[in-house]
């Protein structure tokens, strides 16, 4: 079977600066994966090239045995951004963002018929906003914000989830809420690549982690990933890793 | 003199008929675009690209060309320029734009005052709503059409090109071509606009309408209405100012737009300050009893 992301020896650069070395990656469908490494690791890069929005300096993507290019065609990956990557005051409601997730569906006025008004109220309902549905984006907490943003993968019928930080400046209650949407949409046979620093909630969520510093440190068993001498590596307490950071 | 000869009397004349129904004309597409520039934060670029227009449309005059293809190839070119020096320099992208556009404004500026010419190209400079002609008329009503047709049209991709970018890549679409899109449209309104208030006070009616609308609604799709309401209501309104005053059409057209913005900054119903101020001076009187 053809995992759903292969990554081999890719290498991104903006300009001087080396932001991802030799990545090396493979991703089942069905499982959640930890994506850890410190500000400046390479995680968003990681995501954008994925997605092909930044072009790699060598190496290859191969997302559902497709390109990058041809899977965004056909919106293989759903992609949720961090927080601060949003304008909150923007004025569209609840269900206009989800809706945007039915837009590789629909002819080029992206007009929607019932079939999409469908699919999203059904994802709405899937992430438990059905009643906000009406609500200007900014007037949700942090931790609905994020699962409006899931709502528009599911309406989406993406296959792959990409979750930027999804629990920076959530609650602890409704990050419980997300962990337990995200362990279902994986059962479904998403696959789902999620980057955190928030390392407890991590034995719940993940399958398993990887660990980025430029480079894949680690890539395995969750209780491995959180051994102190592995995270050391990862966030750069080791003397070894000392150059490589400052 | 009743209230409605003061009404009807502008309009027993032929020019002030052109100049209003060409002033609204303007006012809507311009406000309709308007409504994307401010949610996207290209209130400069759309500044940059009003005054860039300049020397494209006076070329286009020279050579008997629509001033809507000197429009768009100026501002074009002018967008190409500011991209290539922001990648090739430390100068910092405020700073590019700023070089740009004055200098290609200033471009237009020579070639006006060596093009030799029956009409006044003054005019593009401050607008002559007043004297439009026939022709000119013509020229708006088709660029207005053109542009407000591919605005409608794509309104869906370019609010979701405004509000995540990185979405529209991940299902497909391509984000540059959005703005390039955006941009085009942008070129071609600008001349549709500049026969109004001229090519200074362009970026007032790309600007002031949508920043009105936002602050009075949540919701996109209203705020396309509402912009170009307020926009042409308000033009209008300056319009007839300046005949009655006898002062300067344009000057008073954006004025009347920047007043209005300033009322519902202060009185809007949602977040007009007054209101606001005064629901929170009442539960401090209710608080303290």
């Amino acid at each position: 079977m053809t995992a759903a992301i292969e990554v081999s020896g890719l290498s991104v650069r903006y300009g001087e600066i080396r932001a991802l070395e030799d990545v090396d990656l493979k991703l089942d469908a069905g499982r959640v994966t930890g994506l850890i490494g410190m500000n400046g690791s390479g995680k968003s890069t990681l995501f954008k090239a994925m997605m092909g929005i930044v072009r790699p300096d060598q190496g290859e993507v191969r997302i559902a045995g497709r390109t990058a290019a041809e899977a965004r065609k056909h919106g293989t990956i759903a992609y949720v951004p961090q927080s601060e990557d949003v304008d909150w005051n923007f004025p569209v409601s609840v269900h206009d963002v989800v809706m945007m997730g039915r837009y590789s569906h629909l002819g080029w006025t992206r007009r929607p018929g019932r079939a999409d008004r469908v699919a999203v109220a059904e994802a709405l309902d899937r992430v438990e906003l059905s009643e906000y549905a009406g609500r200007q984006i900014g007037q949700l907490s942090g931790g609905q914000r994020r699962r409006a943003f899931v709502a528009r993968g599911i309406a989406q019928e993406a296959g792959i989830l990409f979750l930027d930080e999804p629990f920076a400046g959530v609650d602890k209650r409704s990050e419980a809420t997300i962990v337990r949407l995200l362990r279902e949409l994986a059962a479904d046979g998403r696959t789902i690549l999620v980057s955190t620093h928030d390392l407890h909630a991590l034995p719940e969520l993940a399958d398993e982690a990887i660990l980025l510093l430029r480079r894949i440190l680690f890539q395995g068993s969750v209780s491995e990933a959180l051994r102190p001498e592995s995270l050391a590596r990862c966030f750069g307490l080791d003397p070894l890793e000392q150059d490589a950071v400052s | 003199m009743t209230l409605l000869d003061l009404l009807l009397e502008p309009l027993s004349y032929d020019f002030m008929v052109r100049a209003l129904v060409t002033t609204v004309v303007a006012a809507v597409v311009c406000a309709v675009l308007s409504c994307w520039l401010v949610l996207i934060g290209w209130s400069l670029l759309g500044d940059a690209v009003s005054h860039a227009v300049l020397p494209g449309v006076v070329i286009a005059y020279v050579f008997g060309l629509p001033f809507g293809v000197g429009a768009v190839v100026f501002g074009f070119l002018a967008v190409g320029l500011i991209g290539a020096i922001r990648s090739t320099s430390r100068v910092k992208e405020d700073a590019v734009i700023g070089i740009v556009f004055t200098t290609l404004f200033a471009l237009g500026l020579v070639l006006i005052s060596v093009v030799p010419s029956q009409t006044d190209l003054n005019h593009i400079i401050f607008g002559n709503i007043l004297g439009i002609s026939q022709s000119d008329q013509l020229q708006i009503g088709v660029l207005a059409a053109v542009a407000l047709v591919v605005l409608l049209v794509k309104r869906r991709d370019l609010t979701l090109y405004a509000f995540d970018p990185v979405h529209a890549h991940a299902i497909g679409l391509s984000p540059r071509r959005l703005g390039g899109l955006l941009l085009g449209v942008l070129a071609l309104t600008a001349v549709v606009a500049l026969q109004v208030v001229g090519v200074i006070l362009v970026v007032a009616m790309l600007i002031i309408p949508g920043a009105t609308a936002y602050l009075l609604t949540d919701r996109f799709t209203r705020m396309l209405w509402i912009a170009p309401l307020l926009s042409a209501t308000s033009s209008v309104i300056g319009i007839y100012l300046s005949y009655w005053l006898d002062a300067a059409s344009g000057g008073l057209v954006v004025v009347t737009q920047g007043v209005t913005f300033g009322l519902v900054h202060l009185f809007g119903p949602r977040r007009g300050l007054v209101p606001t101020y005064l629901a929170s001076w009442s539960r401090r009187a209710v608080a303290n009893g």
